[in-house]
């Protein structure tokens, strides 16, 4: 499995996305540009210049139209894929921390950072997927929790709810027409730093700096299998196709320049998703991973790193034949 | 007689002391003995002008009893609790007490009492202190010591172990085992507290305000305590005094030596030494001290400090008085080591007794010197002479079989050092000495266990010569533990190398090197408690190589390796594994010698605090991550009680042995693996139904609506291919035709 290393950035990396198709992966970092790749490569598509500030967050629609980002300059612009055109920006008092497409892509949830006496907020906005049609200044509703900040959020099945990760390591599930808040429990005892679904939403993946990740209900937010690691974890991600979910941390940035690189953890690690133990891990970053995005596929996955590297990795056979025993003894 | 007048007479016979068991001497030394008891007594208090009284018999003899007045009651209180029972020499105990006392108990005119026999105590049974010895596959214990909680676990190979007990706060610093394994020991501010048995009760507690450092004797009779706050004694009236094992006499002292069965102190002891016979001046400030401060001899009979430059302090227990009531002068003395069993053939009517080497540097115009002294009837047996001698470090096998002395020693230019390794055999006749001479410096060495064999680890870039082991006050006990051992570092170079006696037709030959590793960074010599496994390890250090991992096996069952210039050493050294934890702080070999733990504390300032237990092959049977982790300590076993023809009997069937262990490890091995599949199975099928439940839920109310996020498009992968020419080589020929 030889990574195909991407050096399109010259700052730590914030976030990766490939578009539903899989043939494309968006990347985000803190020196203000997306770039685009294909996956299959790592060749460049382009590149979406316009924000002033650091990038925290990347989506793009499902039929791969537009792109959406958020950023510390205090904006959301959508980006026309084709052509790296930006064609609407939204304006907030703080940072924009995450940007995400609803399944049905009419919707866009952002969060906004919690700084300078203004809330941390959610915001929905409605969204026309035409690169030429006005989009909407007004959010369709908007929430926010002043007692402790967003971390994460994350749209579930069939729009019903949103599912937030907070600094204080719970998770919370929100009505997403009314945004009444309708569950809150304490799952870490830190932060939460990543939240991303399984493919069909109803089940998700945490990960925080308390170093470990776990996998929730969607419906009930019971946590279903809990992971351990050895260091502080910055991403998880659920594959498609095999059992695993990947992981992805490493010392804290502040603290690397302390020790060797073989003590900082900078390694992406393979769980298995149903057993809970750790099958393998794969070294490559000199920095922490700050963001891990798998295929949709589950053909590959790419791990972007404090270091300003983005690794794509596609997968061998041994990957897909990789077995427990009692899997093999029980074929679904 | 007037109320007032007698109450008068009682004040002062209350300030008046008898004291018998005095010597009895003659008339010529009664200014003598006055002088001494005066001052003996003025150590509890103050002794009136006309207070001290010894009656004189017709013949000019005193009787062996002294009256003494005190000044005030409480001072004659004081001398009954510091002083009686004070052993004056050899032949002379004095009995201490109070004139009242005496007169009330002892005084005939009241009424006579009937004898009352007190009444009989109801037996209580005592726990028993060794249980976990029974464990039939003598499975061992270890103490976990991480944030602020304690736990003894079984060791339970590569699963988790199995939790005794935990508890939260057990002490304030750390924890130790006693030497057998009887007791876990914490430690306090106001003392040492020892546990033991099943639950892990509170056995003993040994009040010592402060106490920071403790050693046991070898057989656990005994503790030594020391604290960097002199003893103080509370105030009369204070409610806490009576629990205050302490009397006058001790008062600003350190170093409490302690009985274990009694939980009383047994003698005390200032730091400094030398200042033991005459009252210190004042708390000592803190500096550093040698730990441990007494060497005991193996059966707990003697112990021992030296004052360096000066003489070597030799007690016996259980009285604590001098041996011979004198100390061992000898001028320039630096160490001295007891041997570790006493030694055939040692002693003048020829029975065993302990030895004590020492050695002394050059002075004036004596050369060096490494002695050999029989304990206890102090006869020096053995002397060898050295020259240029820069340090020395006595080296005992375990069973006392032989001495190696390291002599560190300066060449002729007086630049740089290398080293003399010579071996005392004390089991051969005159004990011969054998000289193996190292070009390198020796920075570590050790001795097989109940073996011929060592190992040593040189370095040519020669460091300053390793500084005794000191112990600082508050330093953790396991600095102290390993004596010898580099600071911190691993960036030298060293030199490992293997040594053994030669054996041919059962007489010992010379010790030969077996053979030698260069370029490697280890520091550290760990062997099994049973010998013929070793562990060389790198320890401390922040360098990529810290925490390598050597295990060399003496006696590796495959072909043996000829090995030119030591045919006859009776071993065939083969490296079996090697591994890493990197940073670790401490090694501990289990007491059996078939698992290590190697651990990095939060103490030995790790980045990565945790613990890993390998096998004695060096296989790595399991890695826990802890944070916060302090200590991981074995529990110690004690010496077996097999006899020596027992314990050859099971050397010599260890096969028959073996065949029946290895079957009950293949079992438990199914077991625990049938069990686990047992456990995936089940998690197998917990997830598949639930992932079915919520297939068909979802399904359900999405109502047949695909969302644009599912919807397919073209399904079909599109397969591109590229072509890619690659030139290989390119060359050319030229033809003639």
């Amino acid at each position: 499995m030889r990574p195909i290393l991407l050096k399109g950035h010259e700052r730590p990396l914030t976030q990766l996305k490939y578009n539903k198709d899989g043939d494309l992966l968006f990347s985000t970092a803190r020196d203000k540009i997306v770039n685009v790749y294909y996956s299959h490569n790592g060749e460049r598509l382009g590149t979406y210049v316009g924000h002033q500030g650091a990038l925290w967050s990347v989506d793009v629609d499902p039929t791969s139209t537009i792109a959406a980002t958020g950023a510390a300059d205090n904006t959301i612009k959508l980006w026309e894929v084709r052509t790296g055109r930006c064609i609407h920006t939204w304006n907030f008092p703080t940072a924009v921390k995450v940007v995400q497409f609803n399944e049905d892509g009419n919707m866009l949830l952002a969060i906004t950072e919690q700084r300078m006496g203004y809330q941390g907020t959610v915001y929905v906005f409605p969204v026309t997927i035409d690169v030429d049609a006005p989009q909407s200044e007004e959010p369709i509703i908007k929430f926010s929790s002043p007692e402790n900040k967003f971390t994460k959020a994350g749209w579930s099945y069939l729009n019903k709810w949103i599912i937030t990760g907070h600094l204080d390591g719970c998770v919370s599930k929100y009505d997403a027409k009314t945004g009444e808040l309708l569950l809150k429990v304490s799952v870490h005892e830190k932060e939460v730093t990543d939240l991303q679904f399984a493919p069909d939403m109803t089940y998700f993946i945490t990960t925080s700096k308390d170093k470990t990740a776990r996998i929730l209900d969607t419906k009930n937010l019971k946590v279903m299998k809990t992971f351990v690691a050895d260091a502080p974890l910055n991403t998880g991600a659920i594959t498609p196709r095999k059992d695993f979910v990947i992981l992805g941390g490493g010392q804290d940035a502040k603290d690397v320049t302390t020790t060797g690189s073989r003590q900082g953890k900078f390694e992406a690690r393979f769980y298995h998703k149903i057993f809970e133990d750790e099958i393998g891990r794969l070294k490559g970053h000199f920095g922490p991973l700050n963001h891990i995005a798998v295929h949709p596929a589950g053909s590959g996955f790419a791990s972007g790193g404090e270091d300003g590297y983005v690794r794509v990795h596609h997968f061998d056979k041994s990957y897909f034949d990789f077995l427990y025993d009692v899997e093999r003894m029980r074929p679904e | 007689m007037p109320a007032r007048i007698e109450d008068t007479a009682r004040t002062i016979l209350d300030t008046v002391v008898v004291v018998d068991g005095a010597p009895i001497v003659t008339e010529k030394k009664v200014d003598a003995l006055t002088k001494v008891l005066k001052k003996l007594f003025s150590e509890a208090g103050r002794v009136r002008e006309d207070g001290f009284y010894m009656p004189i018999g017709p013949d000019g003899k005193s009787k062996g009893y002294v009256f003494i007045g005190f000044e005030t009651p409480e001072q004659a209180d004081n001398a009954v609790r510091g002083l009686n029972n004070k052993r004056l020499d050899n032949k002379h105990t004095l009995l201490v007490n109070k004139f009242t006392d005496i007169e009330k108990y002892g005084d005939d005119d009241e009424e006579e009492e009937e004898y009352i026999a007190p009444p009989e105590e109801p037996y209580i049974e005592q726990e028993y202190l060794r249980s976990w010895l029974k464990e039939p596959n003598a499975v061992d214990q270890f103490i976990l010591y991480k944030g602020e909680s304690v736990g003894v676990f079984w060791n339970r190979k590569s699963e988790a172990p199995e939790d005794i007990v935990n508890r939260g706060n057990w002490t304030e610093t750390y924890v130790a085992w006693s030497p057998l394994g009887t007791y876990l020991c914490s430690v306090h501010h106001q003392g040492v507290q020892l546990w033991g048995g099943d639950e892990f009760g509170r056995k003993a507690r040994f009040v010592h305000p402060g106490v920071q450092l403790l050693d046991f004797s070898p057989c656990e009779n005994y503790l030594v305590t020391w604290s960097p706050e002199p003893i103080q004694l509370m105030p009369e009236d204070s409610p806490m005094r009576a629990a205050f094992p302490f009397t006058a006499s001790d008062e600003g002292k350190q170093i409490v030596v302690w009985s274990v069965k009694t939980g009383m102190p047994v003698r005390t002891f200032s730091s400094s030494v030398g200042q033991d016979n005459e009252r210190g001046p004042g708390p000592q400030g803190p500096k550093k001290i040698s730990w441990p401060a007494f060497k005991w001899s193996s059966d707990d009979k003697y112990l021992a400090r030296v004052v360096p430059g000066q003489q070597i302090f030799v007690y016996e227990t259980p009285g604590m008085g001098l041996l011979d009531k004198k100390s061992i002068k000898i001028e320039g003395v630096v160490d001295f080591e007891f041997s570790p069993a006493v030694i055939k053939g040692t002693g003048k009517k020829d029975e065993p007794e302990h030895v004590i080497s020492y050695w002394t540097p050059e002075i004036s115009n004596q050369s060096a010197r490494v002695t050999l002294m029989t304990i206890p009837s102090k006869e020096v047996i053995r002397t060898r002479n050295l020259f240029n001698v820069a340090e020395c470090r006595l080296h005992w096998q375990d069973k006392g079989a032989f001495l190696c002395v390291k002599v560190v020693r300066f060449t002729k230019t007086k630049k740089s050092t290398f080293t003399n390794l010579e071996f005392f055999r004390l089991t051969e006749k005159n004990i011969p000495i054998e000289v193996v001479e190292l070009k390198d410096t020796v920075i570590n060495f050790a001795w097989e266990p109940a073996g011929d064999r060592l190992v040593i680890i040189s370095t040519s870039d020669a460091p300053a010569a390793p500084a005794a082991p000191v112990a600082t006050p508050g330093a953790r006990p396991a600095a102290a533990k390993i004596p010898g051992m580099p600071g911190p570092g691993g960036a030298v170079k060293t030199l490992v190398s293997f040594y053994g006696l030669e054996r041919s037709k059962g007489v010992n030959g010379q010790f030969r090197q077996i053979s030698t590793v260069e370029r490697k960074s280890s520091n550290s010599i760990f062997w099994s408690p049973k010998g013929r496994v070793v562990v060389v390890a790198a320890v401390g250090g922040t360098s990529n190589n810290t925490g390598e991992l050597d295990f060399w096996d003496f006696d590796f069952e495959g072909e043996k390796k000829e090995i030119p210039g030591a045919e006859e050493v009776p071993a065939n050294l083969a490296l079996m594994a090697t591994g890493q934890h990197y940073q670790l702080t401490d090694i501990e070999w289990d007491p059996t010698g078939r698992y290590v733990a190697t651990s990095s504390s939060m103490w030995g300032r790790a980045m990565e605090t945790g613990y890993r237990i390998w096998d004695l092959k060096g296989l790595l049977l399991r890695e826990e991550h802890v944070e916060r982790f302090k200590q991981f300590l074995w529990r110690p076993r004690p010496h077996t009680l097999l006899t020596k023809d027992q314990q050859r009997d099971v050397r010599k069937n260890l096969r028959e042995y073996s065949k029946v262990f290895d079957q009950e490890d293949i079992a438990e091995e199914s077991q625990a693996s049938k069990e686990l599949i047992a456990q995936r199975l089940r998690l197998l099928e917990e997830w598949r139904a639930w992932r079915k439940a919520v297939d068909a839920e979802l399904e359900e109310e999405r109502g047949g609506i695909v969302p644009l996020a599912f919807k397919s498009g073209d399904d079909d992968d599109e397969i591109i291919e590229e072509i890619v020419e690659e030139v290989i080589a390119e060359k050319e020929e030229e033809i003639e035709d």
